[in-house]
């Protein structure tokens, strides 16, 4: 790759308990690009992606050792401040879940936490950002109105917003299309090649066709094992690994 | 296939008929207390304190007793609330899922939970004999918080257990601390919940008798300082009771129906509070 890395994934494991979910993961997560997680139920995809802004430490017992890198600089470092950290990345979960409070406030939830007060400057990036996961046309009649009313199509992309709204760098999506219907997938999926433009996007999916719909840079683990990584054409065309092949080819699942 | 038809019917007339006894019970109550209280319901029950005599059927009201069990029940619901929100906070979302703290944490709350109240009134009692306090109104409170303070943890431990944990991880994911992230998303997500365990111990302060015994005293007079005695509902009510003056029992009884009305009015004043900020709850 000619450009730096965003995210530089060095050596590391995950241990639940006596469990070994990642072992030994290294890689790299390329800039402005879509990079996307893909393997079979169990094998550590989410856990990696929860790694990337420590939400793998809201489970108890997980101890994480080797290092990941976020423009250089190692985000499990001693003294690291992880709201800055989360800041930097906006989240989608496999479900929607939208905050307990109105549509304005779920966007500009984030600004508030991080100190903005002043009302015009939180309107505009309300407006922008639900402009930007393209939700503004619907909601712009009852920005007051809980957001528990949404539908689930909607709520993901409220959801999207809300995590636009920090300004991060960074994209975490953890299947963030499961929960949806086909029409509302294929929404957030354009979006998604909208947003690849100025963020770096990191997916992880089970979805083998999304996979290919979307990705730029293709990760494949396996039981906590990265078996192949690199740019998505080689991996979906020319594999090097013969369990990439067969997962591609649908003989594991 | 005739048997488990009949199994069906005769669980659901069980259930049907449980439900009815539940019913019925509340209903009796409620209807003894208006038959009996209702004509011995004056004015003067709610606006006078008892005057001389009043324990033998002579004029006055249970205004001191009105006033005392209000602030008696009010005050230690508060000073429960200022211990228990930040415990249920802390071992919910600070302290490590399954950590020692959390788990001897809430098996002391099914402990005290169970303890009698007369319990919790000797030693009420028993500390404030070493401190030197006489009973008083800052006594009975400080008991009555003893008292209601498990109530009070437990339910509000099992509201915020439900908060699904994906919530809170998605306002952490914005970078939210997690001071915030518990205060902004998810005491607001079980906000109709934990206004239920506010009431629930309210209910139980207002309605104890033996915490307040020996801890809050009785005074004919409203109290005027946290170092007076204080009278309380529950012990007017058992004192006109034990009288052997008909017209004062039935006082007894308008006195049940008074406190019946302030728990009723504080529960419908708490929800309809509490109803403005249920709208946004996530489902």
């Amino acid at each position: 790759m000619a450009i730096a890395p965003h995210i530089r994934v060095e050596n590391l494991d995950v241990r639940y308990g006596a469990v070994r979910a990642l072992k030994g993961i290294t890689a790299d997560i390329p800039r402005k690009m879509i990079s996307v997680i893909i393997g079979p139920s169990g094998c550590g995809k989410s856990t990696l992606l929860r790694t990337f802004n420590r939400l793998v430490e809201t489970a108890g017992d997980a101890r994480v050792s080797g290092r990941v890198l976020v423009d250089g600089a190692d985000i499990f470092a001693p003294g690291t401040d992880v709201t800055a950290v989360r800041k930097r990345m906006g989240l989608l979960s496999q479900r929607p879940y939208p905050l307990p409070m109105s549509i304005f406030d779920n966007v500009a939830y984030g600004p508030r936490v991080h100190g903005v007060r002043d009302r015009r400057t939180l309107a505009a990036v309300v407006e922008g950002r639900l402009r930007q996961a393209g939700l503004w046309e619907e909601v712009r009649d009852r920005l007051h109105a809980p957001a528990s009313r949404l539908s689930l199509g909607q709520q993901q992309r409220l959801c999207l917003a809300r995590g636009l709204a920090v300004e991060p760098e960074i994209i975490l999506g953890d299947e963030p299309t499961s929960a949806l219907d086909p029409r509302s997938s294929q929404h957030i999926e354009r979006i998604f090649m909208e947003l690849k433009r100025e963020y770096t996007i990191v997916l992880v999916t089970h979805i083998l066709r999304q996979a290919r719909r979307l990705a730029d840079y293709v990760l494949f683990l396996y039981l906590g094992e990265l078996v192949e990584h690199g740019p998505a054409r080689e991996i979906f065309e020319n594999p090097r690994e013969e369990m990439t092949r067969d997962y591609i080819g649908g003989a594991i699942s | 296939m005739d048997r488990r038809r009949a199994e069906e019917r005769l669980m659901v007339a069980l259930m049907i008929g449980s439900a009815v006894v539940m019913l019925g019970t509340l209903c009796w109550i409620l209807a003894v207390v208006l038959v009996k209280g209702l004509p011995a319901m004056r004015l003067s029950m709610l606006i006078r304190t008892p005057s001389g005599g009043f324990y033998l059927g002579r004029e006055g009201g249970i205004l001191n007793a009105i006033v005392g069990s209000l602030l008696v029940a009010g005050g230690a619901t508060a000073l429960a609330a200022l211990v228990a929100v930040p415990v249920v906070v802390y071992i919910n979302l600070y302290a490590r899922p399954g950590s020692w703290i959390a788990v001897w944490t809430r098996f002391s709350f099914d402990v005290l939970w169970g303890v009698p109240s007369i319990v919790y009134g000797a030693f009420g009692f028993a500390l404030m004999l070493r401190l030197g306090v006489r009973a008083s109104l800052l006594g009975g409170i400080l008991t009555v918080a003893c008292l209601v303070l498990p109530i009070m943890c437990r339910a509000m431990d099992e509201v915020i257990r439900l908060v699904p944990g994906e919530l809170a991880d998605a306002a952490a994911a914005l970078g939210a601390t997690r001071l915030q992230t518990a205060l902004g998303v998810v005491a607001r997500q079980a906000m109709p919940g934990l206004v239920t365990a506010v009431l629930i111990a309210f209910g139980r302060g207002i309605g104890d008798a033996a915490s307040v015994l020996f801890t809050a005293g009785f005074s004919d007079a409203v109290p005027t300082s946290l170092f007076r005695p204080a009278a309380t509902l529950p012990l007017a009510i058992f004192f006109q009771l034990g009288t052997p003056f008909p017209e004062v029992q039935e006082r007894a009884y308008a006195s049940a129906l008074i406190l019946t009305a302030v728990i009723l009015a504080v529960s419908a004043a708490a929800r309809a509070l509490a109803g403005r900020s249920a709208r946004h709850i996530v489902r």
